[in-house]
């Protein structure tokens, strides 16, 4: 083949995708690191790239202790709740005591924030989340990144990371190809910073044919940050705890502004109430300490957004669905009738493109809620990501080594949904976790940690192999049959996606079997999964699209494999309402109140599973929930 | 509700293709103009849409849930620094226009340049203080929360 190859020769920082988090670590490194070279690899273009492509009406995670709004262990303990006390407090305490001068930094370079003209303060639509016009944040942060970065190469899929061949365990830069030009592009960096992006696309979605592109989280989204790590070894966390939405039918439009601005309520499609009456069992199922509705009444602690979830899918279940959303109420004032539509075009313009085509008009109907096929990422209400180091003077000894957001392979840091136990970071959250990356990497550098890194040619020409090797393939075998894609010596991507989103359904807890699963189910899924894994050596690909698609299903398949092995070693039901242990229908403190954390053996692809030590934030109770939350 | 390109707009000068997410807007190479090659991986972001300097890209729902008959547009404009939408419904009862801002300052001036502020100091580099802070945490004084600070502890166990 006659495709290039291309080497940009030491980097200092590379970012490997840069949504959010790589923006984030690009800006940010450029401060601490002034003559650094710093090099994003994108595989779409800055300017629209990554989950806030399409842009965002809120920023979800915002402190306001300038308002004396909250402080970050306020916003640590809501977390907790919400995941069910499995999330990793030091990473969030860390973002949410640096977030609030990321949005200050945001609003400086023109993102509009609305304001609350009583108070001065920022328009709060919830507790944590602050409304926005924003339309264009991600070309208003990328525009930040861009000064700061010395090089951008947009348009390159990333497959791979470079090992050090002089230190085991030590990360040396990463692979990709341009998906334009085909060419083979090879980075040599003392650090990596993956913000590569979670996974969408792995469950089989309840969208189908042309619709299968309308998912909650970006189908762009390939779970390249868990492939890109697990592959080189990294341990990860918490990749058993998927997340299912309960949002607007088939456009999967956000239903936050909806529940928390206008005031919009959900009953049973007979016009009941329908919540309350699943608690009872259900707080048998989890225990008081997680759910009481009382006690949340009383003191506005959060209800588990799964256990929400669990009453939904229980009511519609028992024959009373559909669920609706209240909007008739509502939308009578056009104020906040209007609010309820620039939500959906700030940041999911396809939930108004659906109810245009369908005429529904929430005032005078109410629309139909429905769970979602589950997501794996790190970023929104949910923890999957690599084991990440703390910052020293808040991380317990089992949470630190040495560098913040540093993964367990040398160099190698994260931010967004490559972090695993930091859920609630969103956008802004994401961006801080790039920031405190990328100084942490540059510290890495000036202690000369990433001193004689040596690659050969060698590993160079091995992953140039790997990666064409889906054109190869193709080139060799197409012309064995006549015509079309069915082919004896090979599958497309798309039958590859095909084939692991209905393992993932049936074997995993998708929507497909009401989120249900257990370990007789999962070791048969993983039987399967191996052979997936034998065939997706014989991925074809017939041109340079194809192969991002290809490389996009390896990292899908890396990413489910471990979410199988992470869901057999949890024996117990945490999350009711994203899915089910139907062998061990519990919550079970006594035994796995614990991170879950794994390891894959580069060489030999074996999975090992460990328990880590859940450490959460005691003293200072939670003060009175301030005015602003409604 | 995926993407498409009206023929007779599209002069194929690949703006779509430079800045589609999902990579699926591509040049067809016998009309050299642009359509998208993969509609089941395509998001309904709309950047295409808004990127198009012909207002040549429209986007029909997708066909297994949305009827025909609906339009969805708009007009992203930088130097304004605005939106604008135009929602129609299939059965011609709603007809709605909106418009938002999309930033606040003229555009791309706003962002500063790290290379040209003042290195950080040692003691600077030692704290756990990012860029601007502690300034920018509360655009105060106050400093940057600690366990300490806080009156808090880290403890492992089961605790609530």
């Amino acid at each position: 083949m006659s495709y290039s190859t291309i080497i940009e020769d030491n980097i200092d920082i590379l970012v490997v995708g840069a949504g959010l988090g790589g923006t984030g670590a690009a800006f940010e490194a450029r401060y601490w690191g002034q003559n650094k070279k710093i090099v994003i690899a994108e595989k779409a273009n800055i300017m629209r790239s990554g989950a806030v492509a399409q842009g965002l009406y809120a920023i979800n995670c915002y402190m306001g202790t300038r308002f004396g709004e909250n402080n970050p262990e306020d916003h640590v303990r809501y977390a907790r709740i919400d995941l069910m006390g499995m999330v990793r407090e030091d990473l969030l305490f860390d973002m949410a005591r640096h977030v609030d001068s990321t949005v200050h930094n945001f609003e400086e370079w023109g993102l509009p924030i609305m304001r609350n003209e009583k108070k001065g303060s920022y328009l709060r639509e919830g507790r944590w989340q602050i409304m926005i016009h924003g339309e264009s944040y991600k070309p208003i942060v990328a525009e930040a990144a861009k000064k700061s970065a010395d090089k951008v190469f947009n348009r390159i899929c990333v497959t791979h990371l470079l090992m050090d061949e002089s230190k085991e365990n030590r990360v040396a830069g990463a692979v990709g190809f341009n998906v334009r030009t085909g060419n083979y592009h090879v980075f040599k960096s003392k650090t990596v910073i993956c913000g590569a992006g979670g996974a969408s696309n792995i469950f089989k979605p309840r969208s189908v044919g042309e619709g299968a592109g309308r998912v909650w989280y970006a189908p762009w989204s390939s779970g390249s940050a868990y492939g890109l790590m697990i592959e080189a070894g990294a341990k990860m966390t918490q990749m058993e705890n998927r997340i299912v939405l309960a949002r607007f039918k088939d456009g999967y439009g956000p239903v936050g502004a909806y529940f928390l601005h206008l005031k919009t309520y959900t009953q049973n499609g007979y016009g009941e109430e329908y919540e309350s009456k699943w608690f009872p069992a259900l707080q048998q199922m989890v225990g008081k300490e997680y759910l009481d509705p009382e006690v949340s009444h009383r003191t506005h602690r959060p209800i588990p957004t799964c256990l929400r979830n669990h009453a939904i899918i229980n009511e519609v279940n028992a024959g009373r669905g559909p669920i609706h959303m209240v909007t008739m109420e509502a939308f009578q004032d056009p104020h906040l009738e209007e609010i309820g539509w620039h939500n959906f075009l700030g940041m999911t313009v396809g939930q108004a493109v659906l109810w245009a085509a369908t005429d529904v008009d929430p005032k005078y109907e109410n629309p139909e809620l429905t769970t979602s096929e589950p997501y794996v990422m790190g970023s929104h209400a949910t923890g999957c990501g690599a084991w990440c180091s703390g910052p020293e003077d808040l991380s317990p000894p089992e949470y630190f080594w040495g560098y913040n957001r540093m993964t367990t392979i040398e160099g190698l840091f994260g931010a967004g949904d490559a972090v695993g136990g930091t859920p609630h970071a969103f956008s802004s959250g994401s961006f801080t976790e790039g920031r405190l990356a990328a100084k942490a990497a540059c510290r890495y550098i000036d202690d000369g940690k990433a001193e004689g890194i040596r690659v050969s040619d060698a590993q160079i020409n091995r992953r140039r192999e790997q990666i064409y090797k889906p054109l190869e393939t193709y080139r060799v075998y197409s012309n064995e049959v006549v015509a079309g894609t069915v082919n004896p010596n090979f599958i497309n991507p798309r039958q590859g996606l095909d084939r692991l989103q209905k393992m993932m359904d049936e074997y995993c807890g998708g929507f497909g079997v009401n989120y249900m699963t257990n370990d007789k189910l999962l070791n048969i899924g993983l039987k399967k999964m191996s052979i997936l894994g034998e065939d997706l050596e014989k991925v074809a690909a017939s041109d340079i699209h194809e192969l991002l698609r290809a490389w996009e299903l390896k990292h899908r398949f890396l990413t489910s494999e471990s979410v199988f092995h992470h869901t057999l070693f949890r024996k117990e039901t945490r999350w009711p309402g994203y899915y089910y242990r139907g062998d061990v229908m519990k919550l079970d403190d006594k035994n796995w109140h614990v991170l879950t954390v794994s390891r894959r053996d580069p060489k030999t692809g074996e999975y090992t599973m460990e328990k880590a030590p859940l450490y959460h934030l005691v003293g200072d109770v939670e003060k009175a929930p301030p005015e602003a939350h409604h | 509700m995926p993407t498409f390109v009206y023929m007779t707009r599209c002069d194929g000068c690949g703006e779509c293709v430079d800045i589609c997410p999902s990579d699926i807007m591509h040049i067809d190479k016998k009309l050299r103009r642009a359509y998208n090659i993969e509609p089941s991986m395509c998001w309904e972001c709309y950047s295409c849409v808004k990127a198009c300097p012909h207002q040549a890209i429209d986007v029909r729902g997708y066909a297994d849930f949305a009827p025909l008959g609906h339009s969805v547009r708009v007009i992203r404009d930088e130097e304004k620094g605005t939106i604008a939408w135009r929602i129609k419904f299939r059965n011609g009862k709603k007809d709605m226009e909106l418009l938002a801002p999309i930033t606040t300052k003229p555009w791309g001036s706003a962002t500063p340049k790290l290379a040209d502020v003042p290195a950080p100091s040692k003691e600077m580099r030692d704290s756990q203080l990012l860029f601007n802070e502690p300034k920018y945490i509360r655009m105060d004084d106050g400093g940057l929360h600690t366990l300490q600070s806080n009156g808090l502890e880290i403890k492992e166990g089961v605790q609530y």
